[in-house]
């Protein structure tokens, strides 16, 4: 018995391995594959860049009390941008994919379906992280925006967490909306959300309903979070914010389930 | 002479099928019914593909074939009936390992290069086809290197087919494979499979185009309506659905010619008779027997097409 125990058809170092591979080369081909897709890449890190140079460079030096309007706009702008890359990447990309027939053949091969998942929020993560690299550079260069190595590396990671927390909402999105309405349904979504949540134009210059709206718009707390960095939120706690942020991906996550397992039993 | 010369055809079409009767079978479905709401896409259906045969599942659009397969691969539950494969419920993600499946698809990733994709499915399984091997067998010298945005419809084809390829798997399922391949890419894709066959792979396809079914198949599943309406090699089909017609000059009666077992319908074509009968052997015994001067004798078998057509419009 006990060398029968010994024999594994597959060793479980071996097995790791080959699982690490699986992951590594999904999420390298999906980074490559929307990173060529330019129709995706260029308007996905253009828009945030062409909005970031029209609303936020252009007001470089300009004070508002003790707020930099060009470092706060940088903040609010990296967050349109993060948020656009996970709901376009994700929600668009599996929607297309689901309705294309590709994700049947994925799911009719070996593949874990963890893999397929985790290679889209892991791009999603990526496309943040250049979009926000970029209007960071920019920002420094052109905006005059002074920015410490602290802040750099607080807005990197909080780049991560928006990814995952709207990569939760794309995958939601992917499920209910068909493919080749998907774009236009994100956007409708999307872009009236930043704007309600300020990221457009600070919040503290929007009527007042538009403020008292905001605090609903999970996008909302994410630049609120974003801008605490700098020290520019407004007067809500941090703690609150970071609840109602793993609240929204703990709801999205939980509805993508639901869905999820009546398509199933549909199916 | 002639035995010999037609000997080593003979062998690889009655090998597998006699090696296959003796073996267990790779995959079934078991009195599977599969209803969608109100419509029922299969209906009590129950087949058997046993190890190194081709098998054709042949229907019109909506008879139930693409259901059929979508439930060996465990991608949708059977609402009542058991598929098995290899012995395990398909929805078992070790048994995909061995299972291969070239499926209908609108679109793939076209900003991936043909080695690209082949190499991210290579690396879902444990033991994959060297990306040498799959480039050969399905055809894809020379375009590697392309994005699957630049290739022609048959390509892509051919891509999806390697895709099936990639974990060397003992169950290929095609789902209609030579979808927008012209005649020498369908051909070229015929033979491949043929060859896979003969290495003990076990092939389940799905087709509209008889042709193809006629070629390929060792076995002919004909359904309709989510049930089994005939089943059969490629020359019972033919037999069961339409009979053959024996075409000659003679001086029989043809109200005598109709009296003959088996006959269906009696014609004159001009100065020939044609006789369809579902027992061409025993008509055209008989035929020679009565009448010595018979001349211009030929059987032809019907098109598969048109016993196709006969077996699910009759139903």
């Amino acid at each position: 018995m006990s060398t029968a125990s010994l024999v594994r058809p597959i060793a479980p170092a071996s097995s790791l391995a080959h699982s690490l591979r699986i992951y590594g080369k999904e999420t390298k081909y999906e980074f490559l594959k929307l990173l060529r897709a330019k129709s995706f890449s260029l308007s996905i890190i253009g828009f945030p860049v062409m909005f970031y140079v029209i609303f936020g460079i252009a007001n470089r030096h300009v004070q508002e009390g003790s707020v930099d309007i060009a470092k706060y706009m940088l903040g609010s702008y990296a967050c349109f941008g993060l948020i656009g890359a996970a709901l376009f990447g994700i929600g668009v990309g599996l929607a297309g994919e689901r309705t294309a027939g590709w994700l049947e053949v994925k799911r009719a091969s070996p593949m874990p379906p963890m893999a397929y998942l985790l290679a889209k929020c892991v791009t999603a993560v990526a496309f943040g992280i250049i979009i926000v690299s970029f209007l960071t550079a920019l920002g420094v260069a052109f905006g005059g925006v002074s920015l410490s190595a602290r802040e750099l590396v607080r807005m990197l990671g909080m780049t991560m967490v928006g990814a995952v927390v709207f990569a939760s909402m794309g995958l939601l999105l992917a499920q209910i909306i068909p493919a080749n309405a998907a774009a236009g349904v994100v956007n409708l979504i999307y872009l009236p959300m930043s704007f309600l949540s300020g990221l457009w134009i600070p919040i503290r210059f929007l009527p007042h309903w538009v403020q008292r709206i905001a605090p609903m718009l999970p996008t909302y707390h994410l630049g609120q979070l974003m801008l605490n960095i700098f020290g520019y939120a407004d007067a809500a706690s941090v703690a609150s914010h970071w609840t109602s942020l793993a609240g929204f991906t703990m709801l999205m996550l939980g509805a993508s389930w639901i869905v999820f397992n009546r398509s199933q039993q549909n199916a | 002479m002639p035995a010999i010369a037609l000997a080593p055809e003979i062998r690889t079409i009655a090998a597998p099928i006699a090696a296959a009767q003796t073996l267990q079978p790779v995959a079934t479905l078991a009195n599977v019914t599969k209803r969608y709401g109100a419509t029922t896409a299969l209906d009590g259906l129950s087949l058997a593909l046993r190890p190194g045969e081709i098998v054709a599942l042949l229907g019109p659009n909506g008879a139930g074939k693409s259901t059929a397969v979508r439930l060996l691969l465990g991608l949708i539950s059977a609402t009542s009936g058991v598929a098995s494969v290899f012995g395990s419920d398909p929805r078992d993600p070790a048994t995909r390992v061995r299972i291969g499946a070239m499926l209908q698809v609108a679109r793939i990733p076209e900003t991936l290069r043909v080695h690209e994709h082949l190499d991210l499915f290579r690396s879902y399984y444990p033991r994959p086809l060297s990306m040498k091997e799959i480039v050969r067998i399905a055809q894809l010298d020379g375009i590697e290197s392309r994005f699957y945005s630049q290739l022609s419809g048959g390509q892509k084809q051919r891509v999806l087919f390697g895709l099936a390829l990639c974990g060397d798997p003992d169950l290929i399922m095609l789902d209609e494979p030579s979808v927008g391949m012209d005649i020498e890419a369908r051909r070229g894709l015929w033979q491949q499979i043929r060859t896979l066959a003969d290495r003990g792979k076990t092939v389940l396809l799905t087709t509209h185009y008889l042709e193809e079914a006629d070629a390929l198949a060792h076995r002919i599943i004909v359904i309709n309506k989510g049930k089994i309406v005939s089943e059969g090699t490629p020359s019972e089909i033919k037999r069961r659905g339409a009979g053959r017609k024996i075409s000659c000059r003679t001086d029989l009666d043809i109200e005598y010619l109709r009296t003959l077992p088996s006959v269906t319908s009696v014609e004159r074509n001009r100065d020939a008779v044609v006789v369809t009968a579902g027992e061409a052997e025993r008509v055209v015994r008989e035929m020679l027997l009565q009448d010595a001067a018979l001349s211009n004798l030929e059987i032809a078998s019907p098109a598969l097409e048109d016993a196709f057509l006969a077996l699910t419009s009759s139903r």
